[in-house]
């Protein structure tokens, strides 16, 4: 079976539980149960994860990349959005 | 064609009957696990292959854990690779099934369906054995097999209900592996032996489990099930088909050349 019969599928990957799912990466498949059956094999044979996600690449819909002037730029001459004028007490690591 | 003696006692000691049965585990998993890594850099697919890669390292584990434990039960100082390198074509025990040749990719998924859709009920019915060191072996591979049968089920079904070509090849593989379907359960006295004293697996009931669920995922590919023939059987005896040289050959080659060669 050659590669264009298969659709790509997206696959994210929760690595353990209260985290989110993350992209993992992508792998060819027949049909969706074929792709976490593929998910499985190609990206969790490591313990990487606890919940596999897969969705057709085609279902997913992307910024244009030739739209990001519009879409990102306002935001960096916004510093008021960031939270960069507080005092970070001592011992805190993330806040 | 040298036939061991297991097969003519009537009565057999429990610790050899388990080590004779630990054995024929390996054998099948073995043999399974090295048609599995032939298969390497032949699948239809990258992801399919990693999925056939996968389940041959099971089966090679699996084997591992059945000798090491054989092994033990021996006694006599042999350890896993005397087991899988230094036999000969007669003293392996597996199924004819397992050693059939891969095939195109239908061979392959017609044969791994038919033996998992055994193996896994027997790997049920031995996690529940009195026997700890078993029982403990088959808990941990149940997981594996169980996976493997649900990923080659679903290959069944999309081949025989699939276009017309893969419909005529997968009903053909089936049809073609059928007539070794009889041996895994044409017990023996080993097999009585481990049900009677160590609660071992009542095959006449895998059976009826085997044929309901075989049934179940055919029907589903909207494919016949294949009519019971002739039954070719044998491999517990030592006796295999003409392929199984040849599996031997390379897969023993370089312990053959090179004894207790290492890493």
């Amino acid at each position: 079976m050659p590669n264009e019969d298969w659709p790509l599928y997206e696959v994210f990957i929760r690595s353990k539980a209260g985290l989110s799912h993350r992209h993992a990466g992508s792998v060819h498949a027949a049909d969706a149960e074929m792709a976490i059956d593929h998910a499985r094999d190609v990206f969790t044979r490591r313990s990487e994860g606890v919940s596999i996600w897969v969705v057709r690449s085609s279902d997913l819909v992307a910024s244009d990349p030739a739209d990001s002037a519009e879409l990102f730029e306002p935001a960096a001459d916004k510093i008021y959005r960031h939270p960069t004028f507080y005092d970070i007490p001592d011992g805190v690591e993330n806040l | 064609m040298s036939a061991p003696a297991d097969n003519v006692v009537t009565e057999l000691d429990s610790r050899d009957a388990l080590e004779q049965y630990v054995l024929r585990l390996g054998d099948n998993a073995l043999v399974l696990g090295q048609r599995l890594a032939e298969a390497m850099t032949h699948g239809p697919e990258l992801e399919e292959e990693l999925a056939t890669a996968n389940f041959a390292l099971d089966y090679i584990g699996q084997a591992r854990m059945y000798y090491g434990y054989a092994a033990e039960l021996d006694g006599a100082g042999r350890d896993e690779d005397y087991f899988a390198f230094h036999r000969d074509s007669g003293e392996f025990r597996n199924f004819l099934l397992v050693e059939q040749p891969n095939g195109h990719f239908g061979d392959l998924v017609a044969r791994q369906f038919l033996f998992e859709s055994f193996y896994l009920l027997q790997l049920e019915a031995l996690a529940d054995v009195s026997d700890e060191r078993l029982a403990a072996i088959a808990a941990r591979a149940v997981k594996e097999i169980r996976y493997h049968l649900r990923h080659v089920s679903q290959w069944i079904v999309r081949l025989g209900d699939g276009t017309d070509e893969s419909r005529r090849r997968i009903a053909a593989s089936l049809a073609e592996l059928w007539r070794f379907t009889g041996e895994p359960f044409a017990g023996d006295a080993v097999d009585t032996a481990v049900q009677r004293d160590f609660g071992g697996p009542d095959l006449e009931r895998l059976r009826e489990a085997w044929r309901r669920n075989v049934a179940t995922v055919l029907n589903e590919a909207t494919l016949e099930v294949p009519e019971d023939g002739w039954m070719d059987g044998g491999g517990r005896d030592g006796r295999h088909t003409e392929h199984f040289g040849y599996l031997l050959a390379e897969m023993q080659f370089l312990q053959r050349a090179y004894p207790d060669a290492r890493w």
